[in-house]
């Protein structure tokens, strides 16, 4: 069972747009959520499906969740958070305020509106979260730890928040997409059985959804790799350039 | 960001490395025209030949690919121009309105559509996409797009319609639809025993929506040009079964298969072909019937990547049509040229084209048009040089959409509205903000 209306948070990325337009095609009246002008993104999904959608001005770094979800005028079924940035690894070490911009779109920003979201939905008949996270955090490596920590801090949210409500019927699912060809990663070498795209990440994501899984690898092959990763001991794993 | 990639058109020859961009919106995409001095637009990258690649900067526009507004009561669809045409067909059939003009393959873009100015199998009557197109706009690189139609910046217009991309980027465009009662076509399918008999079918058909000619081009002598006529009309309400009449535009889900692996040439040698030309003929039951709207428009499309039938060298597509006068003599000389070469062809298929469009350089010309493909070899790529021969001598051209080999003089000579394309662009000034491998080959 799918909760309407699902809202997606940082509805302007291509994973947003992908999950935007499964949703609806599965009868969701949707609400998108992001930054600048998303009037063309409402138009498209109510003429590619005939259903209902909304747009409403998110920024994940704005520190006023509560506000937010008292202006949505409804209350979610299920919110999906997509908002995140990669960042420039060299520029977030050198430059604490890019540090600072990417910890807090992919940690603190996201938690705290996930935290918020939360609590709307208390009571919400098969309310689910669904956070996407990112493989970069199951372990630091030196390419691109501060992205990566601040996703190991939302996958841990994740998994607490499921934990917490797993009594309460708010389902919690951690989504983590591997390399996925967006706007994001335009422009990097990645390699193709480790790549998904974005239609794909969506109706994964749908389809575990549907299914109440917890934590979603996209591609399983990544589910393998981050153990592998995940299992060279640290004094090994140190002196290798990841 | 750009990714260096090996590009090619749908019938993967040739194969360039290009560096692509993926923006992801009309403002990303704004912003790299202006800053590249030269580049083309991509879409599905379903023209055959090279005219989506362009080593300097080849622009990828898929993502810009939302619906903007649709209006019942005239049946306007906007949309920008990376929209596929199966996805608008998936969200406007159910509604009841299909595109006024589609090609045979519906994975297509709009912007693809407008930039070759496709024909369909109603191009008799119906004319060419262009003719529903009420305005584009039209990012040329200054910082902002310029709407083109027939009453503002019209030579643009004309240029941008079958313009193969050369005039800028087609960020949105707006056009008519057409209301249909049902999802189904009424076929009428009529045997030509040779090209005498298929050409005097076209005529004596011409008021059919939708009409079209499988040929079998490895029959010879007096059974030249043997084909099967299919003739289509949108089904009415009243046309279909009882029981089918709940639920009119409903489409059956269709089993779409993959070609796994590249055939061994051997797969479309002579005697294969040969077998199947036959037992296809045969196999066309003449007579009226329903058929789903896919299977008629889109035969080819329930067959993924079918390329790959081809093999890893690729194919290339001939098309050309023919004006009126010369085409009994010059589709015959055609055909003997090709069923002498003894090249395969499955796919090849006649059909009668209605007048010119407005585009400057839109292929279609009232007369007859002949497609063909043939694995990209060298004694194809030589056979396609004779036929191109035959073709000018007729006075007829080639579809630059399917076109890989033609040369400059060719082109010259069968394009005769060329300098005005390139006047126009001269005057805007952007003459060299645009390019391709097929506007380099052919020096448009």
């Amino acid at each position: 069972m799918i909760a309407f209306p699902v809202l997606i948070l940082g509805a302007r990325s291509d994973i947003g747009r992908a999950l935007a337009r499964a949703y609806a095609a599965r009868g969701a009246t949707v609400i998108l959520a992001g930054r600048g002008d998303l009037t063309d993104d409402c138009s498209d999904l109510m003429l590619r499906t005939g259903g209902n959608a909304s747009t409403v001005a998110f920024d994940v770094t704005d520190g006023a969740p509560d506000a937010f979800f008292q202006s949505l005028g409804t209350v979610p079924g299920t919110i999906v958070l997509v908002a995140g940035l990669l960042g420039d690894q060299a520029k977030s070490a050198a430059d604490d305020a890019a540090a600072a911009l990417v910890m807090e779109t992919n940690y603190t920003g996201a938690a705290r509106y996930l935290l918020a979201g939360a609590r709307v939905m208390q009571g919400t008949a098969n309310a689910c979260i669904i956070g996407i996270s990112s493989v970069a955090g199951d372990r630091g490596r030196g390419s691109n730890y501060i992205y990566g920590s601040a996703k190991a801090g939302l996958t841990a949210f994740l998994s607490g928040l499921r934990n917490a409500h797993a009594k309460t019927g708010l389902h919690v699912m951690t989504v983590k997409p591997g390399f996925v060809r967006t706007q994001m990663t335009a422009g990097m070498k990645l390699a193709p059985p480790l790549t998904a795209s974005p239609e794909q990440v969506a109706d994964a994501i749908l389809r575990a959804h549907e299914k109440h899984r917890d934590v979603l690898y996209v591609l399983g092959r990544w589910r393998l790799v981050m153990t592998i990763i995940a299992a060279i001991p640290e004094s090994i794993f140190k002196k290798l350039s990841l | 960001m750009t990714t260096i990639l090996p590009l090619s058109g749908w019938g993967r020859y040739p194969i360039v490395d290009c560096p692509v961009n993926f923006p992801g919106s009309p403002d990303a995409a704004r912003a790299l025209v202006a800053q590249l001095p030269d580049s083309i637009a991509r879409g599905n990258g379903r023209s055959y030949g090279d005219a989506s690649l362009n080593c300097a900067a080849t622009l990828d526009l898929k993502r810009l690919d939302r619906m903007l507004a649709f209006d019942p009561e005239s049946g306007t669809m906007t949309c920008e121009g990376g929209v596929m045409l199966s996805d608008l067909i998936d969200a406007m059939l159910p509604r009841g309105w299909f595109p006024p003009v589609t090609p045979g393959t519906k994975f297509v873009t709009i912007g693809g559509m407008i930039a070759s100015d496709v024909h369909g199998k109603n191009h008799h009557g119906s004319g060419s996409f262009c003719d529903s197109v009420a305005w584009l706009d039209l990012d040329t690189g200054e910082g902002r797009a310029r709407r083109c139609s027939a009453t503002e910046n019209t030579d643009l217009f004309a240029a941008t319609c079958g313009g193969m991309g050369l005039t800028g980027i087609i960020v949105r465009a707006a056009f008519r639809m057409l209301r249909v009662e049902t999802s189904m076509v009424r076929q009428k399918t009529i045997h030509a025993p040779d090209l005498a008999a298929a050409m005097a079918l076209f005529e004596q058909t011409s008021d059919w929506t939708y009409a079209v000619a499988w040929i079998d081009c490895l029959a010879r002598g007096s059974a030249l040009g043997r084909s099967v006529l299919l003739l289509g009309e949108h089904a009415t309400l009243a046309e279909l079964d009882p029981e089918r009449r709940s639920t009119p535009l409903h489409r059956p889900k269709r089993r779409v298969k993959r070609v796994p692996v590249d055939f061994p040439g051997f797969a479309l040698s002579r005697p294969i072909v040969k077998l199947f030309n036959r037992s296809y003929y045969a196999a066309q039951r003449a007579g009226e019937r329903l058929v789903d709207l896919d299977p008629y428009f889109y035969p080819l499309d329930a067959l993924l990547d079918w390329n790959r039938i081809y093999g890893r060298g690729g194919f290339v597509q001939y098309q050309c049509v023919l004006p009126l006068a010369t085409s009994a003599v010059g589709i015959r000389a055609l055909l003997e040229e090709v069923s002498a070469a003894g090249n395969a062809s499955f796919l090849a298929v006649l059909k009668r084209m209605g007048p010119q469009s407005f585009g400057i350089l839109s292929f279609p010309l009232e007369g007859y048009t002949l497609a063909l493909d043939f694995p990209a070899t060298p004694a194809s790529l030589a056979l396609v040089e004779r036929l191109d021969a035959i073709t000018a001598a007729h006075g007829g051209r080639v579809y630059l959409a399917k076109d890989a080999c033609m040369t400059a003089e060719r082109f010259a000579a069968s394009y005769p509205r060329a300098p005005d394309f390139r006047a126009v662009l001269d005057r805007i000034g952007t003459r060299r903000a645009f390019s391709s491998s097929l506007s380099r080959r052919l020096e448009i």
